[in-house]
């Protein structure tokens, strides 16, 4: 129960029912859409792009409560950085994330996203955690794609 | 003993007993007792399963067929032997209708590409239903993308059930082929399929039933449902992964070209020319998962000392009372409330995704699924992104039903 109480932390709660910058973005002049097929999580997200600066980012979809405040929390942290700044704090949560449990966890740089170390002890659920990162690394790098992980499941 | 005890010893299901043959069931799983409801993705084997395949192992392993040795001919009986006790279950005419594939998914793929890309021409129509596993939907889709066949779908109705006076308007003089799941995986809807097929007859449209959620919990008589090709895998019915059987009727598997070419599956062959052997082996090429169709009779064997009507029963007991506590919990909503139902608990709740659900209880030790079960066409007619399901097998208990039920009222309230 205490790896639950890690990987479900209030904060991670909070974020899933209230999530923050939830809704289209009007004037986004970025997006990009996300998809886990095996759960059917599905975001978008939206950006106002300013000389290199993330001015402004919302996201809206559905999914599981780890998925839902890791976008929310994403939008609050990558608000007002530089799309170079945006990519080493998605480098940083992703090393978080999936990085073996006997590794000790660097928190100073990670501020309120340390809260998703909890994610490493359920591997399954990393995908989860991920995808919204995921999906604007891509609007960042104006992938045409829809950003998916892979599926696998009967 | 007066006749009325004698009798109810005789049909007690004593599921207690039925667990000891599970060495599987006596693990904890986070530090709680296994509480195993994923059945529908795979069954548990019991012992006799795995002794089975110990016992080929270290005393039997040898290639089959074409060996003249000991070894040889005797893992060619037993696995010749296996396809005997395959045709008694299903109740098939002849061992030449019984073809040992990986599982059910291979099945459907050589019958659409042997029977459909040889015969379904541009314009032609195969009906699907709306509540398919993706096993029995992209194989058709792939011969329809070869051939210019097109697929038509049966539509279901709010209580996942098949709705027969629409399936019945499906058919015109394109219509080639029927090919639809008996019990749905996600649904656990039990398709009226015997009255299914007797329409398609009437058309003169064969029909194949995927039957890999049936045959571990129905009496399935192939030959009473006058079905022309029936599937189902190993690995659901108590047996090994990677092997199944597609059983078709042998008028039919006659007329079919090989679905793969190799070894064991010719008769003799030149530069020039090849002829190929008889049924089944023409559609059996290559060594095949020898030790998965032995292993597999033992399972079945299992399941017909147990008596596949008797599970039945009890599961359906069980169904009965899972419905009804799961129903009573607040904001939990039943996916499947089909009127003829095997034991498939499918389930939304409301504010949480069926993936935290399936966190929440593998911590409590219940393993359920969560996902779109390789239904997703279902997803999206419920509306629903995923659901999670817990499916019952022979040797779940209604204790376990309310392990279930208080982990879901738990995950309920961190949410709420
Ligand atoms: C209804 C149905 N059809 C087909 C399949 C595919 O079976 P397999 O993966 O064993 O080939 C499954 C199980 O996953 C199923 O439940």
């Amino acid at each position: 129960m205490s790896e639950l109480r890690d990987l479900y932390q209030e904060v991670i709660l909070d974020h899933n029912k209230n999530p923050r910058n939830f809704g289209k973005l009007d004037h986004a002049n970025c997006q990009h859409e996300g998809f886990n097929p095996l759960c059917g999580d599905h975001l978008f997200v939206y950006l106002i792009l300013e000389n290199d600066k993330i001015k402004d980012i919302r996201f809206e979809g559905s999914g599981c409560a780890i998925s839902k405040a890791s976008a929310s929390l994403m939008t609050t942290v990558l608000k007002g950085k530089t799309k170079a700044e945006a990519k080493e704090i998605f480098e940083r949560f992703h090393t978080l994330v999936t990085s073996s449990l006997d590794q000790p966890v660097d928190n100073t740089q990670l501020g309120k996203l340390a809260v998703f170390a909890g994610v490493r002890e359920f591997p399954a659920r990393v995908k989860c955690a991920s995808l919204a990162w995921h999906t604007v690394q891509s609007a960042l790098e104006n992938d045409p794609n829809i950003v998916t992980t892979e599926e696998n499941g009967n | 003993m007066s006749v009325a005890s004698v009798l109810r010893t005789e049909t007690a299901f004593d599921v207690q007993k039925i667990r000891e043959d599970f060495p599987i069931l006596k693990q904890q799983v986070h530090g709680k007792p296994l509480v195993y409801l994923d059945n529908a993705a795979t069954s548990q084997k019991p012992q006799v399963v795995i002794d089975a395949i110990t016992r080929y192992y270290t005393f039997e392993n040898s290639n089959i067929h074409r060996g003249v040795h000991y070894l040889s001919s005797q893992a060619t009986i037993a696995y010749e032997n296996t396809r005997t006790i395959l045709k008694n279950f299903l109740n098939a005419a002849s061992e030449k209708e019984i073809l040992f594939v990986r599982g059910t998914t291979e099945g459907i793929n050589l019958v659409a590409q042997s029977y459909g890309r040889t015969f379904f021409k541009e314009g032609d129509e195969i009906i699907v239903s709306a509540m398919e596993h993706h096993s029995n939907i992209v194989p058709w889709q792939i011969v329809c993308e070869q051939t210019g066949a097109k697929l038509r779908v049966i539509p279901m109705n709010e209580r996942g059930e098949l709705q027969l006076d629409a399936y019945e308007k499906l058919f015109n003089p394109r219509t080639r082929f029927v090919s639809i799941v008996h019990v749905s995986n996600s649904l656990g809807t039990i398709n009226p399929v015997e009255e299914m097929i007797a329409t398609a007859h009437r058309y003169g449209v064969p029909v194949l039933l995927d039957g890999a959620q049936a045959v571990q919990h129905l009496t399935v008589d192939v030959r009473a449902l006058d079905c022309d090709f029936y599937v189902f895998s190993g690995h659901k019915i108590y047996g090994p992964t990677g092997v199944g059987v597609l059983y078709g009727k042998q008028a039919l598997l006659e007329k079919m070209p090989p679905y793969q070419g190799g070894g064991d599956m010719i008769r003799s062959v030149t530069f020039e020319k090849t002829t190929f052997n008889e049924l089944p082996y023409k559609f059996e090429a290559g060594t095949p998962n020898i030790v998965g169709g032995i292993s597999m009779t033992a399972g079945v064997r299992y399941l017909q000392s147990i008596g596949v009507d008797a599970i039945g029963q009890y599961e359906h007991e069980l169904l009965e009372y899972g419905t009804d506590v799961l129903s009573s919990i607040k904001g939990l909503r039943l996916i499947g409330t089909a009127k003829s139902k095997t034991g498939i608990l499918s389930f939304v709740l409301d504010n949480v995704h069926p993936h935290d659900v399936g966190t929440f209880l593998d911590v409590e030790g219940i393993a359920i699924r969560t996902g779109h079960h390789c239904t997703q066409p279902v997803m999206q007619f419920f509306k629903v992104p995923a659901t999670s399901r817990a499916s019952l097998a022979m040797y779940n208990t209604k204790e376990e039903i309310d392990i279930l039920a208080d982990a879901i009222r738990k995950v309920m309230k961190v949410f709420s």
